[in-house]
């Protein structure tokens, strides 16, 4: 886009505001509205009664599996919003694109809805290749995006809030918590090929070194790897005090299906995992995983009335046999934040809604409280839940304090 | 590697390693066998084989969830059930897919490769809109789970075991039929000369639809008895269509014997070096030998002598 054109849409944006003033003035109800001209000075989609945002999620693709329950959230999220007030008197509309598992996809989308749809805001990715793909798109146009998943950290962006946890937040509480709980000698390490589960593991391997214990092996599959009978072999050979997995997708069935059937018994054997939610053990099924650990930040059986409120509304409006993990929770924190957000800045200007966004707070959330850090993740606390038959997980564990989000921490890469 | 073990934990571990090895060989010859049949036999690039076999994992699914239901006295041999089932469903949708699409391509193999990938994303998306996006938990009868104790160590998944019977069966069928029946007769003379089978009264058609159908329905046993190890969903077949081709392509088109042995070869150097590499770089190893193979041997381990 050139200056040439940049200048005429603002004009043109300008005028428009200038000439809603006075309807607004005269509109009974909207009374309380601040001016579109003043909330919006850079030509985003608002008008005088709604705003627009996108969700860009994958629904079609491998990733559908995944981001489904996310946009799910969203959608909750933002009705109940609107139901309350909507955001500075106005009703928030969503524009949805499909993000069909492709990278590139999410890159083009993500310019259509903030070159042509001119979103005040996109709710989406799931994928850290995702998110890498559409970051440049987000800073050359200085859009706002809230992205929901647990994530390997090294990264942090004006134009980014990450709602799930980096990764030192989900890991190294769980470490030591298992550390203090089972002590144990040694560790074996498992990973799907690709940059989380090995940026994850390189933070794991360095915080049990640092406790003095021994990693006796790490070891990574392809993502679409359905065999796992030889390292389970090699399990049984090393007998490891814990299990530390992070297997990813369709593999993750075929993973903890072999493992039961190899006669490992998780009630015996101590595993952890960061990679399985209720969702996915919707496909694991709670007979194969029953008795593992998992470490993240919200669990569906989390015993808070926040969480009962949330876990009933999205009940209602997606089924009642609807099961909610980890990043569907994160996912539903976006709008609310971002509502919260444009609220304390008064404004919806890209700009002012990422300078207001750092101490944010958003106390109704289900998982309990939490708050947008400088660095534009959360502090969220860290639980740990122990998977039962019924594919639920009890939680049975979570840190006092919230956990400080560290993007790039010093001494573990 | 093997320092500070006993003798017997070697021992077991080797023994373990074997049946690691014969389970994973039974997975690849199981998911190759349908595709030896429809890419060896009639030269059809199947892309969708995938999709064919994880129309038999749901067709096990809703087994699971309706004699779970409604007839629970069955469940302990419902898998049965729902692979004769599963059979049937693929072949019948093979059969449809044979008739509408690909007999108007065996002139143009390489369209075939184009339809049949575009078949497999709209049935990827048909189970994602009817069963939903996520992955569906197919429930085992409880004598399915677990593993059989032979000492301490050696413990044999009793999925395995099942599924490497079910694998056997199928091949001495699908032996039998290809080499001692009738049928078997007639599609091997059209493979070779199609003009002259329809000379001496061989329905061609009729023979390309049941071989087509035929194949599918093995696919759908084989994504049947899958649901015992690996995952239900709508893009679940994407994860076994590599390995398919590579199994089928390795043991020399149209040769069922050729199929079993790269079957064997490949899933036993695969888990050897799992064991001894990482699954990465095992896997990475064995695609490079096999392509190493390939360029020596473009043919295939075996080769069906025709004249040609």
């Amino acid at each position: 886009m050139t200056n040439d054109t940049k200048w005429t849409v603002d004009r043109r944006k300008l005028l428009a505001g200038m000439a809603a003033v006075p309807a607004v003035g005269m509109a009974p109800g909207f009374g309380h509205a601040q001016a579109t001209s003043e909330v919006n000075t850079t030509g985003l989609a608002v008008t005088d009664d709604k705003v627009t945002v996108g969700i860009l999620h994958s629904v079609t693709g491998t990733m559908a599996i995944s981001e489904t329950g996310s946009v799910q959230a969203e959608k909750l999220a933002i009705d109940q919003i609107n139901k309350s007030g909507g955001v500075l008197g106005r009703q928030i509309e969503y524009i949805q694109e499909d993000g069909a598992s492709d990278w590139p996809t999410f890159a083009e989308k993500s310019r259509k809805l903030l070159v042509n749809d001119k979103v005040a805001a996109v709710f989406g990715c799931w994928t850290s290749a995702s998110r890498k793909a559409v970051l440049p798109v987000f800073e050359q146009y200085n859009g706002m995006l809230y992205y929901p998943t647990f994530y390997e950290g090294l990264e942090q962006s004006k134009n980014v809030i990450y709602t799930g946890q980096e990764a030192t937040q989900q890991i190294i509480a769980g470490i030591d918590w298992i550390v203090k709980e089972k002590n144990p000698k040694t560790f074996y390490l498992l990973g799907s090929d690709y940059i989380w589960p090995r940026t994850s593991n390189k933070i794991a391997r360095k915080h049990i070194e640092k406790l003095g214990l021994e990693v006796q092996g790490e070891e990574y599959f392809p993502l679409e790897h359905t065999q796992f009978n030889s390292v389970i072999n090699k399990l049984k050979l090393r007998k490891p005090d814990v299990i530390y997995a992070i297997i990813v997708g369709g593999s993750n069935v075929a993973f903890y299906k072999q493992l039961k059937a190899a006669g490992i018994d998780l009630s015996k054997q101590t595993l952890i995992t960061i990679s399985v939610t209720e969702d996915e053990i919707l496909g694991i099924g709670g007979e194969n995983i029953a008795g593992a650990y998992a470490c993240m930040k919200y669990f569906q059986s989390l015993d808070n009335p926040n969480n009962e409120a949330f876990v009933s509304a999205f009940k209602e409006m997606w089924g009642q046999d609807i099961v909610i993990g980890d990043v569907t929770q994160a996912a539903y924190l976006g709008p609310w934040l971002w509502k919260l957000t444009v609220e304390k800045a008064g404004s919806f200007d890209i700009d002012k809604v990422a300078e207001a966004s750092p101490g944010i707070e958003f106390t109704e959330a289900p998982e309990g409280y939490v708050r947008i850090h400088e660095n534009h993740h959360l502090w969220s606390k860290t639980r740990v839940g122990k998977a039962r038959l019924d594919g639920q997980y009890d939680v049975i564990y979570e840190t006092a304090e919230l956990m400080e989000p560290d993007p790039f921490p010093e001494g573990y890469q | 590697m093997f320092e500070g073990y006993t003798a017997t934990e070697l021992g077991s571990i080797f023994a373990l390693q074997g049946f690691a090895g014969l389970i994973l060989f039974s997975v690849f010859l199981l998911m190759a066998l349908g595709l030896a049949i429809i890419f060896g036999q009639m030269g059809v690039i199947n892309m969708a084989h995938g999709e064919f076999m994880i129309l038999g994992a749901y067709v096990t699914y809703l087994c699971s969830q309706v004699i779970g239901n409604y007839a629970p006295a069955l469940f302990g041999v419902y898998f049965f059930i729902a692979m004769i089932l599963a059979f049937f469903a693929s072949a019948s949708l093979g059969a449809v897919v044979e008739w509408t699409l690909i007999r108007h391509l065996y002139k143009r193999p390489l369209d075939t490769l184009l339809a049949t990938w575009g078949l497999s994303l709209i049935l990827q998306q048909v189970y994602r809109s009817v069963f939903g996006a996520r992955e569906v938990g197919v429930n085992l009868p409880q004598w399915m789970l677990g593993a059989y104790r032979v000492t301490d160590l050696i413990e044999i998944p009793i999925n395995g075991l099942f599924v490497m019977c079910l694998t056997v069966l199928i091949t001495i069928a699908v032996g039998i039929l290809m080499f001692r029946s009738r049928w078997g007769q007639q599609v091997r003379a059209v493979m070779q000369n199609r003009v002259m089978a329809g000379a001496v009264g061989i329905n061609t058609a009729r023979v390309d639809q049941m071989t087509f159908a035929i194949g599918c329905g093995v696919a759908g046993v084989a994504g049947s008895a899958f649901t015992m190890i690996g995952s239900t969903g709508p893009t679940a077949g994407q994860l076994y269509i590599v390995d398919t081709f590579l199994v089928v392509v390795f043991g020399g088109a149209g040769s069922l014997l050729g199929t079993v042995a790269s079957a064997f070869t490949i899933a036993q150097a695969q888990s050897t070096m799992e064991f001894f590499l990482s699954g990465s770089m095992a896997k990475v190893l064995t695609l490079l030998t096999v392509v190493g193979i390939l360029m020596l041997r473009p043919q295939g381990l075996f080769q069906i002598k025709v004249r040609r």
